[in-house]
């Protein structure tokens, strides 16, 4: 009897170890299940996340804010394409931003935004990001969190390896994707090799106002240059570029443009260029392309249009470019924090590719040269080899660093992230990404100085990690805890658009600078009315112009009559609201356009063509107050015959 | 007895009273600072015209821009002032205890005027507010804050105290009376 009951409780003992031992296995599968992961990403009512995160639409076009580490969404920026909420690119204000030389274009695909540096490090001012399609580099301010300025790219096509900026943000950096006939010309695609150029943009930024302007182009032979990434530390005065197509194939490029076993990775030395500038060895080259400037001061943006460009040929200029053999059409091309280490990410090749920095100088110094390519001198690969990351994994694309001598690289073939070390090249850790992964980013991960706290998977594929929502799947990103030896998913959230890049910053080097409303004095927007006594309507012809002020909770006027059918009607609106988060917004009944939403003391215009006679309502979009749904108003509309007199009232006054 | 003259044209800068409005929409609160020769605001530029903003709703008057007290106020400071260092000049022991007693009888009146505009400011309303309210009794609501104190006024939590300058009149009270005690002492 006693044997037995030894044996049931052996065998009990037995199984609730394995019971244990499988709960355990359970665990390390399901991470989030294993740890604290929902105590760590959750964010209290009323509470601050700790950092900001700007990732990138792609095909959306715009710029969304989230918080980390909530993953919760606050807002998106309108950028390339127009927004009807915001109303960007409906209003008269807003329209010259999405010009170009092309003419007014809606959309385009955003990819990679960059925060402003100062000493290496992120300053918190403002916000590049690149147009792909036409294109183009936008600055958002991070006082307002607004587009405040678009510059087009000339000679450029595919605005791919682009927008990162150097250090000092003296320079945000755009680099063309494709090659093309520079100038543009009628000529035949089969011509392409040889003849086909790549113009890479270094556009200078004025530190006070952040105005950007194209300093000069580099002339580069007809290759793809996929992503860039700028010299820091020792480095400084130098910027980095992955090419492929190094065959220069015009056609089938997933065969024709994977043969060479090698691609490169341009070395640009831009102090080079500086004084190749100040000597004058450069060449002025007709170019048309849009500058598109919006104003704080009148709420209001210009577009204006450039005649030229300064270009200088790598080809011809001794000292200026020099390339890095990369195995296997590299696409990200990532400077770790100490400007020593420039990672290649041959994304065909099963290996990772570091070149030293140092290296690179000494055998640009000892002339350690394997042939030029157009005149450019390549490197000897083994020269600035610096190391190997021997099969980490499958595809590798992007490379971001922390603050303890770590890389991280993104897998897209087998979906992963890789923790590297740096200098010994092993790898340390890997975590799967739910799927193929594209970008990460961590916060000052592309700076001297890294937060490395978090990383921002963005993936590709999502398939069955949410609700399914139709064939259009959401788009999504995923956390993971760095702070340890082993990183941690932390949390899955959908963004909007594809996230290609995103930018990191801790909420304290932004916060303090956010703006609560426009100062109503500061105005000086020309249709711009500062008191009811003000407002007015005005006949110029078949064009009436209404000023007009919103207060909670009225509009002033609120009775219009003397509009004809055929007449142009603009509304000139200033919200004469001076506090935190009271804007008001205004629509009418058959406007062909958007809402206006008007902050605290600006003053927006929206157009309206009343198509036939009758009274029309308009009211405010914004719930506003308590007496919201009372802020409404009307505009008698009569034929055009008609001799009703131009009139306008409030409250019968 | 200098000290206690000089320290009250501090007044010209720093405000007499403070109200400050608390609300869940408002977590930076508005305020409302009363200084001798006007209203400024109190927490945040432009709180004045936002408290009248919220004000118009129930029908309260816009806060006065000029006042007979705002033009009075400075010049009795001023007075109170000129008297205090005569005073001291002359080292009457008699008219320092004058001008301490003066003084608490205008800032007594000051507080009574001030009631009596507060009750103004919270009962005069117009008769078309967009939001009428009854008390308890069915009559309407008034809105006025309390001199001093905490008072709870629909969404709003009011909070009326001296501020800075009230303080310093106090104070310049406190030497000019140490000054009438030390000079009996001196005396004997």
């Amino acid at each position: 009897m006693k044997q037995i009951s030894k044996l049931i409780i052996l065998t009990l003992m037995v199984s609730v170890g394995l019971f244990l031992s499988s709960c355990g296995q359970g665990g390390s599968n399901g991470g989030a299940l294993k740890s604290s992961a929902a105590e760590k990403v959750f964010v209290a009512p009323g509470k601050w996340d700790s950092h900001y995160a700007f990732i990138s639409g792609g095909f959306s076009g715009q710029l969304s804010v989230y918080g980390l580490p909530s993953g919760r969404l606050f807002k998106v920026i309108p950028v390339f394409s127009v927004d009807a909420e915001k109303a960007w690119g409906f209003n008269e204000e807003t329209k010259p931003m999405l010009m170009t030389s092309h003419g007014f274009i809606p959309w385009d695909d955003s990819h990679h935004p960059d925060i402003s540096q100062t000493n290496g490090e992120l300053d918190g001012r403002w916000v590049f990001i690149n147009a792909n399609n036409t294109p183009r580099i936008a600055r958002i301010s991070l006082e307002t969190f607004e587009t405040e300025e678009i510059i087009e790219i000339p000679n450029s096509a595919g605005n791919h390896s682009s927008s990162f900026v150097t250090e000092n943000t003296e320079y945000v950096v755009a680099g063309t994707r494709f090659s093309i006939p520079i100038p543009q010309r009628d000529m035949p695609i089969s011509e392409y090799k040889g003849n086909f150029k790549a113009a890479l943009s270094f556009i200078k930024v004025d530190q006070k106002t952040g105005h950007m302007e194209i300093d000069f182009q580099v002339l580069m032979p007809g290759f793809d240059y996929d992503l860039s990434h700028p010299g820091r530390g020792k480095s400084h005065g130098w910027f980095f570029f992955s090419t492929y197509n190094t065959e220069e194939a015009n056609t089938l490029l997933e065969v024709n443009a994977s043969q060479n076993d090698k691609d490169f990775i341009a070395a640009i030395n831009w102090k080079k260029a500086q004084e190749y500038i100040k000597a004058g060895k450069f060449k002025t080259m007709p170019a048309k392309y849009t500058h598109n400037l919006y104003s704080d001061d009148t709420h209001s943006a210009v577009s204006e249009t450039k005649k030229s460009v300064r270009v200088l040929d790598a080809s011809k200029l001794p000292g200026l470019v020099y390339l890095m053999p990369t195995p296997k059409s590299p696409h990200g091309c990532d400077v770790d924090p100490t400007g020593e280490y420039i990672v290649g990410s041959g994304k065909l090749s099963a290996s990772l590719t570091v070149h030293s920095f140092t290296k690179m100088l000494k055998a640009i110094e000892e002339k350690n040269f394997d042939g030029d390519a157009y005149g450019i001198p390549i490197l000897k690969f083994e020269a600035t080899l610096a190391g190997t990351v021997q099969q980490p994994g499958l595809g590798p694309l992007h490379t971001e660093f922390d603050n303890k001598g770590y890389a991280y690289t993104t897998f897209f073939i087998s979906s992963e992230v890789v923790k590297w070390k740096l200098g010994t090249w092993e790898v340390v850790d890997r975590k799967p990404t739910y799927y193929s992964v594209g970008h990460l980013m961590i916060p000052g991960g592309n700076s001297r100085k890294p937060f490395g706290k978090y990383l921002v998977a963005m993936n590709k594929i999502t398939k069955d990690r949410y609700l399914p929502t139709g064939p259009e799947v959401c788009q999504s990103a995923q956390l993971y805890d760095i702070s340890g030896d082993k990183m941690e998913l932390l949390l899955d959230f959908p963004t909007v658009g594809e996230p290609h890049y995103a930018a990191g910053i801790p909420a304290e080097l932004v916060t303090k600078r956010s703006k609560k409303f426009f100062k109503l004095e500061d105005n000086e927007h020309p249709h711009a009315v500062k008191s009811e006594a003000e407002t007015k309507v005005v006949r110029k012809g078949r064009e009436v112009h209404i000023y007009m002020t919103t207060i909670r909770s009225h509009f002033a006027p609120d009775n219009i009559e003397g509009i004809k059918v055929g007449d142009k009607v603009y509304f000139h609106v200033t919200n004469l609201e001076q506090d935190y988060d009271v804007p008001h917004g205004i629509a009418i009944i058959g406007a062909n356009t958007s809402e206006l939403l008007i902050m605290p003391g600006q003053t927006e215009t929206f157009v309206w063509e009343p198509k036939q006679p009758g009274v029309w309502p308009f009211y405010c979009t914004d719930f506003c107050s308590a007496l919201h749904q009372e802020m409404q108003g009307y505009v008698r509309v009569s034929p055009r015959n008609s001799n009703v007199k131009l009139s306008w009232s409030l409250d019968g006054e | 007895m200098y000290i206690g003259s000089a320290l009250i044209l501090s007044l010209f800068i720093l405000p007499l009273w403070n109200i400050t409005l608390e609300a869940p929409q408002y977590p930076e609160p508005l305020g409302l600072d009363i200084h001798i020769n006007g209203l400024q605001d109190g927490n945040n530029p432009n709180d004045v015209k936002n408290i009248d903003l919220l004000n118009h709703y129930i029908g309260m008057k816009n806060l006065p821009k000029d006042m007979l007290e705002f033009d009075i106020f400075p010049i009795v400071i001023i007075v109170m002032s000129l008297l205090g260092f005569i005073a001291a000049l002359t080292g009457k022991r008699k008219l320092f205890l004058t001008w301490v007693i003066l003084m608490i009888i205008l800032g007594t009146a000051g507080i009574y005027d001030f009631y009596i505009w507060l009750y103004d400011y919270g009962h005069n309303l117009d008769p078309n507010a967009i939001l009428k309210f009854l008390d308890e009794n069915g009559n309407p609501m008034a809105y006025q804050p309390p001199v001093i104190g905490t008072k709870k006024l629909l969404n709003f939590t009011v909070h009326s105290y001296p501020a800075s300058g009230a303080f310093v009149l106090a104070l310049s009270m406190i030497f000019a009376f140490w000054a009438y005690i030390k000079a009996g002492k001196e005396k004997e």
